[in-house]
């Protein structure tokens, strides 16, 4: 096997602002005195002009970003998940979501993977608070190919956007030839017969380790990427749901509001199937080095591997 | 327009605002008409806007900060032809383009949906900053509460505004000093106004929100400063025009019943018809 090449999806960010920004001029990006961290900053080395730096004060970037929107540019405000979608809720929720402006939020930083940096700044609620907002799009990439992607269709795309990117470098998945990102079309990574795993983000990557660990064992794991939370793939969920019966989602997020609960939303309406969710159980994060909390909090391969098997012999 | 004329039709606009909050059975006619004199000045005089086409893209723009005086910003849109005056007997009523606070998505004119106080600012701030951005003349306006600027966003928007020299943004400051509490200074006193935005580098101009010639001459000093924004602050009468109405918390956010209705129309009928025979 060859090498496992990692990237963070925040590179991926940076990478892609700079793509989408040289064919395109009305794209804006605004950070709130982040600009090294979210990766805004290899933009802004490309298009100074561009890139307008708002300071700490995350509430007035979104309104600003809204009127930015309001007068024909695309802008992506940046900041981490905890106060892009945590401290400007509201402002998010009233000057972008309600007057559905062309707005795109680049929320770095999201969930446990954070690491040393702890609970405070380990965002597992945003895309329970974000899916709550009529109009918004939701897209969280599970590596730096589908970050590039990601920023690319939210530009496309008219209307408000949340884009969920990571701290650490996550192994690149998506670098193929026939890879293909559309907004709200999950990617089916690895087809199976005994359950399926619904994953988004990091635990993309360790969803598939998981599978292969399965495999070993027997059990034959469908994987799915749901690189969009919302509008969500119903479809994929209900097909896979038929073909496998149990399911399982993966999430670094609180099981609370994120992927778990809309794939058993979409499946109690339609398709009662018995879901397991692994994710942040109603519990705030903690300091440490993000590959231990990442075994800690259950997301890792093996981790992984042990709850679908213990769940598909239930 | 003149100043009579401006009179005259401000006391127009104040009988839409009594008018649609009477038929909603709820809303705000004390900031709406402590409001009133600036929204006809802006809307009448001021502003390069075209009511038959509302979204002209040189068009200057106006983001209601104080968003729940909605009252004047629909009546004023109404007399300045953007929709029919009948229309704002609908207010607050189901089905109606006309939201207890501004929806940008379905009121002809209105350029951005605000109501949660401390927002429009920012947004308003970006509407410069984008005019700036792409080279673009249109100007920028935005009213807030006295109250309001107890939010902190405000400050937030006004730092920003004022390092990046937005001379092309006006902050009005509608200073009635009352909101829900009681009276804004003992409520939790946002004064001396006019030095906290000179310390974010504004350009400040106070003035009696009622006076056609003071309101004239700030918009004008503001159109000819250069490299910083302006924030005029406009003394103003809470209710004004409603003799039962002025200087009263309590008509922040109720609407007059039936006879309390009458007695509102007779004072601006009075006020119309003595500016009738001037």
């Amino acid at each position: 096997m060859s090498e496992v090449i990692k990237k963070a999806t925040r590179e991926g960010y940076g990478a892609g602002l700079v793509e989408v920004g040289k064919a395109h001029e009305n794209l804006v990006v605004l950070d709130a005195d982040l600009a090294e961290a979210t990766k805004t900053n290899m933009f802004k080395k490309e298009f100074p002009e561009r890139h307008i730096d708002c300071g700490i004060a995350e509430s007035n970037m979104m309104g600003v970003a809204a009127g930015l929107a309001a007068t024909g540019k695309v802008p992506f405000a940046s900041s981490f998940a905890m106060f892009s979608a945590g401290r400007a809720f509201e402002q998010v929720r009233n000057s972008i979501g309600y007057p559905h402006l062309n707005v795109k939020i680049g929320a770095t930083h999201a969930g446990i993977s954070v690491g040393e940096d702890g609970a405070t700044h380990q965002c597992n609620e945003d895309i329970a608070l974000m899916r709550t907002i009529p109009g918004m799009v939701i897209i969280n990439p599970s590596d730096y190919v589908e970050a590039i992607e990601a920023v690319k269709a939210a530009y496309e795309y008219v209307g408000p956007c949340y884009l969920r990117f990571g701290r650490l470098a996550v192994p690149v998945i998506n670098d193929r030839e026939d890879y293909k990102f559309e907004i709200g079309k999950a990617v089916t990574l690895r087809e199976g017969t005994d359950v399926t795993i619904i994953a988004t983000g990091l635990p993309v990557s360790t969803s598939l380790e998981a599978a292969e660990l399965l495999a070993k064992d027997g059990i034959s794991a469908k994987v799915i990427n749901m690189h969009t939370i919302k509008p969500i793939d119903e479809e994929a969920i209900i097909a896979a749901a038929k073909e496998t019966g149990k399911v399982v989602t993966v999430e670094e997020h609180s099981v609370i509001g994120g992927l778990g609960s809309a794939v058993c939303s979409v499946l109690s309406e339609n398709c009662p199937t018995l879901v397991k969710k692994i994710g942040v159980y109603d519990r705030f994060g903690e300091s440490g080095p993000a590959t231990e909390l990442i075994k800690k909090y259950g997301l890792d391969g093996d981790s992984i591997y042990k709850s679908v098997k213990e769940f598909v012999q239930k | 327009m003149d100043t009579l004329e401006l009179k005259k039709q401000a006391n127009e606009i104040r009988k839409g605002i009594v008018t649609a909050v009477h038929s909603a059975k709820s809303g705000h006619p004390g900031g709406s008409l402590s409001a009133a004199d600036i929204f006809t000045y802006l809307y009448f005089e001021e502003m390069n806007i075209d009511p038959k086409n509302p979204k002209k893209e040189d068009r200057d723009r106006f983001v209601l900060s104080k968003g729940h005086v909605a009252p004047a910003y629909y009546s004023t849109l109404a007399h300045r032809g953007y929709f029919p005056v009948e229309d704002l007997t609908t207010l607050r009523k189901v089905g109606s383009y006309l939201q207890g606070h501004p929806d940008m998505k379905g009121t002809p004119g209105v350029d951005m949906s605000s109501g949660s106080l401390g927002q429009g600012i920012s947004v308003a701030v970006g509407m410069a900053l984008s005019a700036k951005m792409s080279g673009e003349d249109y100007r920028v306006y935005t009213l807030l509460g006295d109250g309001e600027i107890q939010e902190g966003q405000v400050w937030e928007a006004s730092m920003f505004a004022g390092f990046r020299k937005l001379d092309n943004l006006v902050v009005i400051v509608d200073n009635n000093n009352l909101q829900i509490d009681g009276n804004v200074d003992q409520v939790c006193s946002p004064y001396p106004i006019d030095e906290k935005f000179k310390a974010f580098n504004f350009h400040v101009i106070n003035i009696d929100a009622h006076d056609f010639e003071q309101i004239k001459s700030a918009f004008e000093e503001a159109r000819n400063t250069k490299g910083m924004p302006t924030a005029i602050i406009a003394k103003s009468v809470k209710g004004k025009g409603v003799s039962f109405m002025e200087n009263q918390a309590k008509w922040h956010g109720s609407a007059p019943n039936d006879e309390q209705f009458e007695e509102a129309m007779k004072d601006l009928e009075k006020v119309g018809a003595e500016l009738c025979q001037k």
